[in-house]
């Protein structure tokens, strides 16, 4: 009876991680892609415009990477412990470059005399941040050495041409995400170049995440036999249709007048490479070497964070939606003063 | 150039290194939300533009700390993880739940209301904009809270069993564990230090223009508020701190030895060591200058109690003394000359010279930084104090790291070192130079957008540029 409860509250958890991770993947994966795009924006009014779009709340936004991996500390304890020192060097790369993106926001306004420095940084820190979610992301697929309960390989193993790929493709896919935000929260010179560089990311999106799709089921069996033997197959098929589908809609709608939608389906896309992770690796948490109830932490952690869980996200929720709605409408037209 | 170092020395080095970065910026914004809080408060309650200006003084000061605290406690939240993976994942199931409560109940908090607090006066209501106020600093409040009571738990743990996986699973109420014996001393020490260092910042950029024109009213109305925190203040912090210094010789005692510089024990009361060079060889503090009994005095209330010393303790037990013997008295020293400057400063208000008198100003200057050292050195104390433990009595430090490669470690530690002096020594001079511009009437927001290319009027106020309620323009 305790086992059954507990493996339903490692399930309960492995969807509150997930989602934290959803969450963080769509929202700052918006505010680096506009960090990515930012040098091909005019200088003046059309960078400025762009950053104004996010400046608000990318704070909020990033956020739910501390809680990704504070709850995978929480929840997983021993996943915490086999990924972070397996992704060491990524993820360093990663935490730098999430430095020098967020102090940008701040520093650019603090010293005009260096405003292309800071705005430098801001497209490094951007371009680094991502560059490293992506490998870390292809790593986890690859596989890493677990021996007992430690990361047993080497600080260089996540370097294959398979994460070089993914880190491209999260690249890609995210600078696809801040070119449609802003096609839908500015207007004017900003909206145009907005509309340009989407034009080709939305192909561009759809080559990488093909690519990383065509790659995954080749690296271990595992894969292979998800998308390719029944019932996998049954995803299989309607996949890439949907992908094709969802992208077809976005690139038609890039001129059309309604701005927002765009940038929905370019959220739709991620959200059907999200479902299409979930399939390759599910039940496990390390693929295959930890499965989700090997890493879960006792019941009583997980009752106990639950509770705090199931009243702050909502409440989280609706404050994040109170503070988009404050700055709710176009940025440039209006500006925050 | 790393191979011959030992990757646990590295891995300590970097995590000293960068919680030691990290912890200034909470240190300063737990402070300035509440004065921020404050000063809207009286600009709603009063209507005086006076409140309005010191409060977007301070706000834009406060958007650069706040964000170098964002981005120096991402690092943190991931270097458990990275560097210390075994204490991971022993303590993840007692500390974890702890640290994402802080994540769900403050840091989402204040990061939600951020964004209104720094650019949205202009879009909700005065009352809303002030609750976006609150709510960031009560943010602030409850993530101290929960990273505190983390920290506590691993000086006293309570609450927990040991599994078969070697893990610490809780094993009593999460009450007890989240309200651990040093918690709710270690969180008013801690957040009464945020406060003093705060209000001496903010006495020291009053001070500096009050020297420059001693008639500036917002210089006059931010020094004063900061003379009378500090003179309020600071002798509840000495002893709020003497009171934490009981708990911690009830629950460590070695670490109040090595405060106190007592490498023998005391059987007729324990000497007041004041100064002195400790000296690990010898195991002794050579030209101490002591006071009899004191310390017997202090801690135990009777001139004539026992006390022991460091030869009751395995040699391999002891706290590295001469860190914690200095650090203790850095941060004292401190704290009574904070404790001096607020009766200075209660001396000049009855003579009514708070505005006149220059080396009082001076004073406050100098003193500026004080409570930025005093933080850092009252952690150094607990935090060496508590080794060769990283949860205390339980888990010794050199067992819970993970285990990499030192060239892994110490290229991460090169990086973090180049990358935060640079960074952050950027944004300190952004402060000060925020700082260095006299506070006056009609000051500017965060970041002033109008029709044509974006202003920045922080940078250069320039002419008065009217409230912004009037520059609305098409909004």
């Amino acid at each position: 009876m305790d086992l059954a409860v507990n493996a339903d509250l490692t399930v309960i958890w492995a969807f509150v991680i997930a989602f934290a991770v959803a969450a963080y993947v769509v929202l700052d994966g918006f505010d680096l892609g506009i960090g990515l795009l930012f040098p091909f924006f005019r200088v003046g009014k059309e960078r400025d415009t762009a950053m104004n779009a996010i400046a608000p709340v990318w704070d909020g936004n990033e956020t739910w990477l501390v809680l990704g991996g504070g709850g995978l500390m929480a929840a997983f304890p021993l996943a915490y412990a086999v990924i972070l020192p397996a992704l060491y060097a990524p993820l360093i790369a990663m935490l730098l470059g999430l430095v020098f993106r967020g102090v940008a926001f701040e520093f650019r306004w603090r010293d005009p005399r260096h405003r292309a420095f800071w705005d430098f940084a801001f497209t490094g820190g951007s371009a680094l941040a991502a560059f490293a979610q992506g490998v870390t992301l292809g790593a986890l697929l690859q596989g890493i050495d677990v021996e007992g309960r430690a990361y047993a390989g080497g600080w260089w193993d996540w370097a294959t041409p398979f994460t070089l790929l993914t880190g491209l493709a999260i690249m890609t896919g995210y600078a696809l995400l801040g070119a449609t935000f802003l096609i839908w929260k500015t207007d004017g010179g900003t909206r145009d170049d907005a509309r340009r560089f989407a034009r080709w990311l939305v192909p561009a999106t759809v080559v990488a995440l093909g690519a990383v799709s065509a790659a995954t089921p080749f690296l271990e069996g595992q894969y292979y036999e998800r998308w390719f033997v029944f019932p996998g197959l049954l995803a299989t098929v309607p996949m890439p249709l949907l992908v094709v589908g969802s992208a077809y809609f976005a690139w038609t709608g890039i001129g059309g007048g309604r701005d927002g939608l765009p940038f929905l389906l370019s959220l739709n896309l991620f959200l059907l490479s999200m479902i299409g992770l979930g399939i390759s690796i599910w039940p496990d948490i390390v693929p295959g070497r930890i499965s989700i109830w090997d890493a879960a932490a006792p019941e009583k952690s997980q009752v106990f964070m639950l509770i705090g869980a199931g009243i702050m996200i909502p409440v989280i929720l609706a404050y994040t939606a109170f503070s988009y709605w404050v700055f709710r409408g176009k940025t440039g037209h209006e500006g925050y003063h | 150039m790393f191979d011959q170092m030992d990757a646990l020395i590295l891995a300590r080095i970097q995590f000293a290194f960068t919680v030691s970065f990290h912890f200034i910026f909470p240190a300063f914004s737990i402070g300035l939300a509440s004065y921020l809080a404050v000063l809207e408060a009286l600009w709603l309650k009063t209507g005086k533009a006076l409140y309005l200006d010191l409060f977007k003084y301070w706000l834009k000061i406060f958007a650069v700390a706040f964000a170098m605290g964002v981005v120096s406690g991402i690092v943190m939240s991931y270097q458990f993880g990275t560097n210390w993976s075994v204490f991971s994942d022993k303590a993840g199931p007692v500390i974890g739940p702890l640290m994402a409560y802080e994540v769900l109940t403050a840091f989402f908090l204040e990061a939600g209301f951020l964004g209104v607090m720094l650019f949205g006066m202009q879009r909700v209501g005065k009352g809303l904009h002030f609750a976006a106020t609150l709510m960031v600093a009560i943010g602030t409040f409850i993530s101290a809270f929960w990273i505190l009571s983390v920290n506590s738990w691993m000086h006293t743990p309570v609450g927990f069993a040991i599994n078969a996986d070697g893990q610490f699973v809780p094993a009593a109420p999460w009450t007890q564990i989240v309200f651990n014996p040093s918690f709710p001393y270690r969180l008013v020490h801690t957040v009464i230090a945020a406060y003093l260092t705060t209000a001496l910042a903010v006495g020291a950029v009053g001070a500096w223009h009050l020297l420059k024109d001693k008639g500036n009213p917002h210089a006059r109305k931010m020094f004063s508020m900061a003379m009378w925190m500090a003179a309020l203040v600071a002798p509840v912090q000495i002893f709020a701190g003497d009171m934490h210094g009981l708990n911690t010789l009830e629950h460590q005692p070695a670490k109040v030895m090595a405060m106190e510089g007592h490498y023998d024990s005391h059987p007729d009361g324990a000497p007041l060591i004041l100064l002195g060079i400790p000296n690990p060889e010898e195991k002794r503090v050579d030209y101490a200058i002591e006071i009899p009994k004191a310390s017997s005095l202090i801690l135990k209330h009777d001139p004539n109690a026992p006390l022991a010393g460091l030869d009751t303790i395995p040699d391999d037990r002891e706290p590295p003394v001469a860190i914690v013997f200095w650090s203790f008295r850095i941060m004292v020293g401190i704290g009574f000359l904070m404790l001096g400057l607020g009766l200075w400063s209660l001396l000049a208000r009855v003579r009514k010279k708070l505005y006149d008198w220059h080396w009082l100003h001076r004073a406050a200057i100098l003193m500026g930084p004080s409570g930025f050292i005093a933080v850092l050195a009252g952690w150094v104390t607990t935090e060496v104090g508590r080794q060769p433990y990283t949860i205390y009595g339980h888990l010794l430090t050199a067992d819970s790291a993970s285990p990499l490669a030192a060239p892994a470690v110490g290229a991460s530690l090169m990086a973090f070192v180049i990358v935060y002096f640079f960074v952050f020594g950027a944004g300190t001079w952004y402060i000060l130079r925020l700082a260095a511009k006299a506070p006056h009437p009609h000051e500017a927001g965060v970041i002033e957008q109008e029709d044509g290319p974006i202003r920045t009027a922080g940078i250069t106020p320039g002419p008065a540029q009217g409230h912004p309620a009037d520059t609305r323009g098409g909004a």
